[in-house]
């Protein structure tokens, strides 16, 4: 880290100058938001890679349905008796999949690996507006995702509810055998919560109050708009998790009985719950994305983004939107049908913003100057695997239709396309774009692109036959699909999958060797290798304590590129008018 | 090797395929469109020496069409998916005519209450109950209309009757009603899809479509059990009603609450 060495003084920074924290000041409790967001990338990654490995023993038993698992041997005989997944334990894989994967990798390698790394850099601020909050923020993390992996170890095994926790069935131990495993997923899931807050407060404060001079709103770059708006959805929407999940939880421990009919409660109070949250969170989960894609897509592409102020009303009215389309998760579930219709009307126009985003990035495309750059093969990766994801949504936001393929494989196919073509790759060109600015070194662009190209390909192979097996009416959730007559044809294309899906998941060790490699003995970074237009690139990378010499000011929108006249095809938001001429509007 | 649609067997499956196949084929056309965009801008807009992008800030026009296209199919597709859901589930649209049933849902096997001679489903209370139960095993006869009681009485279930394109969840406290009518004869399958615990995946029934001169024949049999299990219908599966599935139904029990 070459941090100390250059930090010029400036005033105001809250360590100007000559660096003398502690090493664990540092590097582990951490008030900077750039180490804090550093610390959000290993640990969501590490996150990221467990939910990985659920994931691949969810695949064999499918694919294999009571074959011994490799490796499975290692496992207690009460688990895996013989290296086979028991049906408890498949039913934990599953559960602790979406519940890791979710909460605790994709969730915060969006907020908070580039909340935290890219809103202060972008806006031209020193630091966020709390930076006490915001370690505490990471640390009720790290906290809640011990808590989250220690419940895999206990007696009785991690929660098997699914990541819905559908109560009775999550309410009391009656129904799934498993006591301390549920109840330590509410505990984590509270504590997640709470870690959220923290981070958004942070987020929505320092957006709204530490932009450099002439950073108006309409300046913003999308990626830190999209931000915004995600802390503003996560500050209304997990409080009404922790909520519902607090009296799950003394539904569970003290004898309340929220949800547990015996006694009166409702079960789909818990529904009701759960989604007001759930949906909202599913734009928490796309929406930072959303502004990544924006910010390399415009780069990429060396052209400004087509309609900068549609794309900012299309995320504010997705924002609004998400909040009332909850139902469209319970057509089925008993709620009542007329109120069913409303939720179709209401879903069906959600859809209409999402088609404006995509529309707009392929007229950011249209007539540029395409450099197909890591990190913007994903970022159309991204388009292309969104479209596909939003198209199939459609499916299920029409009643009846949804009627026959809620709870299949058409679902499972959805939710992947969108959380993993979708957010994930979006992920990757975040990382790929910024990873030099994190570190100073730039990521092999070569085993980048075998990275992207065996994902982009392993991925479809995946999570595509999927919509084929919820049209033919396989469950989600099932133990051992033979199980069904209807079913039984349909095993080679589950066989097909998972080997997909290993395969898959060792293409992500292409990645995982790229990084480690260019930590090690990575060539060093240029200024600006994207020659980029943000703020960010204007400081050394690694940025000092403090990020910049003296507070930027701020003369262009960020996406100011190829502008005719213009010596280079990008001009930096922080160049002064005078050196380049202004295009007549 | 069948890899699409079970085969439709319902009333209702018809409009409701129809309903994905409209859906499939406009998004189909999206979906091709938009990606061979992408794929032409791809290749086309690709940098090249001394190619110079384009300064286009947007268009409101273009803004303006590509919401409101979107915009009138989505909403068009909303209006026409409205009366064909209000028919299947709407109360108020359930046929006149039709008999009733019960199905009470538990960890993890399917109670079927067919009423007797009587033709009704008593609420349990009845002293002269000539009501009888399966256990999962659901008999209908074929171009009739079925009125069903779906409750459960332990977490949340989901009938789901791949055949039938029907699926209702089935909540504990609830009382929730659905109404098919089978079309074809024949045996199909009956899942849960709703996650209910670690038998969910055998949580399976089948589904009878019989002739009415089959149903009659059937129901024959069935008088002795209803007389011997007047009481415990649909709170128990009743010794002979449930001797057929025995073997399967008292592990699922064995396996339950715990």
């Amino acid at each position: 880290m070459t941090a100390s060495a250059t930090a010029a003084p400036r005033g105001g920074a809250p360590h100007a100058g000559h660096d003398d924290r502690s090493f664990i000041r540092k590097y582990i409790a951490s008030t900077d938001h750039k180490i804090i967001g550093i610390q959000f990338l290993f640990v969501s990654l590490f996150f990221l890679l467990v939910g990985g490995l659920l994931a691949m023993g969810i695949r064999w038993q499918l694919g294999f349905p009571g074959q011994p698992m490799p490796l499975g041997g290692w496992l207690p005989s009460g688990v895996a008796p013989g290296g086979v997944v028991a049906p408890k334990m498949y039913i934990s894989l599953v559960t602790m999949h979406g519940t890791f994967m979710i909460f605790f990798a994709v969730m915060p390698l969006l907020v908070g690996v580039f909340a935290n790394y890219l809103i202060p850099l972008k806006i031209g601020a020193p630091d966020m507006a709390f930076p006490r909050l915001n370690m505490w923020s990471f640390w009720v993390f790290v906290l809640s995702g011990l808590v989250m992996l220690s419940s895999l170890f206990v007696l009785g095994g991690p929660a098997a509810a699914g990541w819905t926790a559908y109560a009775p069935l999550s309410a009391t131990p009656d129904y799934t055998g498993v006591h301390l495993g549920q109840q330590l997923w509410c505990v984590s899931i509270v504590l997640f919560g709470l870690s959220s807050l923290l981070g958004s407060v942070n987020y929505i404060t320092t957006v709204v109050n530490m932009r450099a001079p002439g950073m108006t709103w309409f300046r913003l770059p999308l990626s830190v708009w999209a931000l915004f708006i995600t802390a503003i959805l996560a500050i209304l929407a997990v409080p009404v998790l922790a909520g519902a999940v607090i009296m799950l939880l003394f539904d569970q421990t003290i004898g309340t009985h929220f949800y547990l009919p015996a006694a009166g409660g409702q079960p789909m109070m818990w529904q009701h719950l759960f989604w007001f949250f759930g949906h909202p969170e599913v734009y928490i989960l796309i929406l930072p994305a959303f502004g990544i894609v924006s910010d390399v897509i415009a780069n990429g592409s060396r052209k400004p983004i087509f309609g900068y102020a549609s794309m900012v009303y299309a995320m504010i009215s997705i924002a609004f939107l998400g909040f009332i389309v909850w139902g469209h998760h319970m057509f089925i579930s008993g709620m009542n049908p007329t109120l069913a219709s409303y939720f179709m009307v209401s879903t069906i126009v959600i859809a209409v913003p999402s088609a404006v985003k995509v529309f707009n990035w392929l007229a950011t495309m249209w007539r540029g100057d395409l450099h197909f750059t890591t990190p913007m093969l994903c970022a159309i990766a991204f388009v292309s695997m969104f479209i596909i994801g939003g198209l199939s949504g459609i499916f299920m936001a029409s009643t009846p239709v949804d009627m026959y393929i809620h709870g299949t494989y058409f679902i499972v196919a959805h939710i992947h396309y969108v959380l993993f073509g979708g957010s994930l790759f979006a992920v990757f060109a975040g990382i790929y774009f910024w990873f030099p600015k994190m570190f100073g070194k730039q990521l092999d662009e070569r085993w980048g692109k075998v990275h992207f190209a065996l994902t982009f390909i392993f991925y479809n192979l995946t999570f595509f036959p999927m919509h084929i097996l919820g049209v033919a009416g396989e469950m989600r959730r099932i133990y051992d699909p033979t199980a069904y007559a209807y079913l039984r044809p349909l095993q080679p294309i589950n066989v097909f999958i998972t080997i997909n899906a290993f395969l898959l998941f060792l293409s992500q060790f292409v990645f995982a060797g790229n990084v480690v490699r260019t930590l090690w003995k990575g060539r060093k970074a240029p200024l600006n290798p994207w020659r980029d237009n943000g703020l960010e690139w204007t400081t050394p990378s690694p940025p000092p304590h403090g990020n910049f010499a003296t507070i930027p000011t701020v003369y262009h929108g960020p996406y100011e590129y190829s502008v005719p006249g213009a010596a280079e095809d990008y001009t930096p938001v922080n160049q002064p008018p005078a050196a380049v001429p202004e295009p007549a509007r | 090797m069948h890899w699409w649609f079970p085969a439709d067997a319902s009333s209702i499956g018809g409009k409701v395929d129809a309903l994905f196949y409209a859906i499939l084929y406009i998004t189909g056309a999206v979906f091709v469109l938009t990606e061979a965009t992408l794929l032409i801008f791809i290749v086309k807009y690709r940098h090249r020496q001394g190619r110079k992008a384009a300064y286009v800030e947007g268009s409101k026009k273009a803004e303006i069409i590509w919401t409101a296209i979107p915009a009138v199919i989505l909403v068009t597709l909303a209006l026409v998916s409205l009366p064909v859901w209000a028919k299947i589930k709407y109360y108020s649209h359930f046929p006149r005519d039709a008999s009733p049933l019960a199905i009470e849902a538990k960890q993890y096997q399917w109670n079927v209450t067919y009423p007797g001679p009587d033709g009704k489903i008593s609420s349990g209370n009845d002293s002269d109950d000539d009501d009888f139960m399966k256990v999962d095993s659901l008999y209908l006869v074929v171009n009739q209309n079925y009125v069903v009681d779906l409750t459960s009485r332990d977490v949340v279930h989901s009938f789901f009757v791949p055949a039938f394109r029907i699926k209702q969840d089935l909540v504990p406290g609830m009382d929730i009603k659905l109404w098919m009518r089978p079309t074809k004869t024949g045996r199909f399958e009956i899942a849960c899809a709703e996650l209910c615990g670690l038998g969910h995946y055998r949580m399976r029934g089948l589904v009878f479509v019989q002739t009415p001169r089959e149903h009659a024949e059937w129901l024959v049999g069935q008088g002795e059990a209803s007389a011997a299990d007047s009481v415990t219908a649909g709170l128990k599966p009743a010794p002979a009603a449930a001797a057929a599935p025995a073997a399967r139904g008292a592990t699922s029990r064995g396996k339950g609450a715990s």
